[in-house]
């Protein structure tokens, strides 16, 4: 236990701190996912047949390998890249690419195609008369967007979405590979010097299922807020 | 600009891994599967413990990271004197098994979550007429219940196949040398990223296109309606004065 101790000797300033990364980069992995999921969802229900299939594509592309090469593929890739970029500057050698902002890029990719999917089913869920009858008024098109599909979108879209960031969560564990000090970067570490591999490991599970459950309880109060102002309405409507 | 001998050879190496992958797949599908279905029991139990207990299990083994549950397994068991002496360790001591099991432990929560939705969607009119029959609780089982539920399960199934694919890039972190170990070990000695990855992406997206097909031709098996459906229905006519 004393293994555990905040103190100089202890592990758990590192496994809390590493626990506030894990839970930056889902966050930012997350805002990262929501702008590129929508441009996916967006291109998807696009009339225009092209974008209709660049949507699909990236889905099926992100959505179909593991996530462990698409991290590769930013960690590696990415550096060759700057240092590429740095060598026209004039700079020698080879540049590290930051590792957060890598990871985050990655696992935000990812979450993109799925968010995609989750935006696309919620924008279709929507009844058709809404959009027509706001038309029909006269509305603007970024005020039906502003007012009737966003509202709307995000209340059909937040048990989906919930999902996704669980997912996200439990793939930021991956970018470890990357050596970013997160939950599972910081667990290998504490058990690797002090050789009880199957103590951390056990304690960083249970750090992710303590997350894991508080976002859970989180994602649930928020659906039932927003499900209230909807309960009310259809309440009114009867 | 595109070196199709490096691609071609990339291509041959990282396909020469992919018996590991399938294997790992197959394995940890079927294991998984037979799990599934034990926890699935118990999550359905009248005992309380029981239901407890899988209820537990899934919440673990789907709350926490896969890469986590495999180095506590492959890394944290040999802590124990235990089980370095007993006769599990032969095993527990090959990465390959220790992929597999941890592959399995979480694949069998998921699918266990699964079977039960669809369980839960089994028609109750459709086991009370198989009772209005006399049949018992084993035949209403086999004839009735589980080849409805696996029919609803399918869809959902599918994606946790999809799922587990792309889970067991994960045992090359435990030095198993599957196709995303291999593409990473070639990456590392060539640094030739974008070349690899795209074979390593193009194996990857083939294997799991079979799945899904596969997937969808075991649906259209299972679904009679379809099947007939293939003549066309007749048209409706519209009823005169309408």
């Amino acid at each position: 236990m004393s293994l555990l101790s905040f103190g100089a000797d202890g592990w758990g300033r590192l496994i809390l701190s590493a626990a506030c990364t894990t839970l930056l980069l889902s966050l930012v992995a997350l805002m990262i996912g929501a702008v590129v999921g929508s441009g996916v969802a967006a291109a998807k229900l696009s009339p225009q047949r092209w974008l209709r299939w660049l949507g699909e594509g990236y889905s099926v592309v992100f959505r179909g390998i593991p996530e462990l090469l698409v991290i590769y593929l930013f960690y590696f890739g990415g550096s060759g890249l700057i240092t590429l970029v740095g060598q026209m500057f004039g700079a020698d050698g080879f540049i590290e690419a930051p590792p957060f902002l890598i990871g985050a890029l990655a696992i935000g990719l990812i979450s993109g195609s799925y968010q995609g999917e989750v935006y696309r089913a919620a924008r279709l869920a929507l009844a058709k008369g809404e959009v027509e009858a706001a038309v029909a008024i006269g509305m603007p098109r970024w005020r039906i967007a502003q007012r009737i599909l966003l509202p709307q979108v995000v209340r059909y879209a937040l048990p989906g979405m919930s999902n996704v960031w669980q997912m996200s969560l439990k793939d930021s564990a991956l970018v470890s590979v990357t050596g970013i000090v997160e939950l599972m970067r910081a667990s290998q570490v504490a058990a690797g010097s002090t050789r009880d591999y199957f103590t951390f490991y056990l304690v960083g599970a249970a750090c992710y299922l303590v997350l894991t459950l508080v976002s859970n309880h989180a994602f649930r109060r928020a659906e039932s807020r927003l499900g209230r102002a909807w309960q009310s309405r259809t309440a009114a409507q009867h | 600009m595109i070196d199709f001998a490096f691609l071609s050879y990339t291509f041959l190496k990282l396909s020469a891994a992919l018996p590991v992958t399938l294997g790992l797949f197959i394995s940890a599908f079927l294991c998984g599967g037979i799990l599934a279905i034990g926890i699935l029991s118990l999550r359905m139990s009248r005992w309380r413990v029981l239901s407890g207990f899988a209820r537990g299990y899934i919440l673990v083994f789907r709350g926490s990271p896969l890469m986590i549950q495999l180095f506590l397994i492959y890394y944290g068991l040999g802590q124990f004197g235990v089980i370095r002496h007993s006769f599990v360790w032969p095993f527990l001591r090959e990465p390959f098994i220790c992929a597999v099991l941890a592959l399995s432990l979480c694949t069998a929560a998921y699918t266990a979550e699964i079977l039960r939705g669809a369980l839960l969607a089994v028609p109750a009119g459709q086991v009370e007429a198989g009772l209005a029959c006399g049949m018992s609780r084993w035949l209403l089982l086999r004839r009735i219940i589980a080849p409805i539920m696996l029919r609803y399960a399918l869809p959902a199934y599918s994606t946790e196949a999809i799922l587990l694919v792309k889970s067991t890039a994960l045992a090359s972190l435990v030095t198993v040398w599957d196709v995303t170990g291999v593409a990473q070990q070639i990456i590392q000695r060539t640094y030739r990223t974008m070349e690899v990855f795209v074979c390593a992406a193009a194996i990857y997206l083939i294997l799991n296109f079979i799945i899904v097909q596969l997937y969808a031709l075991l649906e259209r098996r299972l679904t009679p309606a379809h099947r007939v459906a293939k003549k066309p229905m007749p048209a409706v006519k519209p009823l005169a004065g309408e």
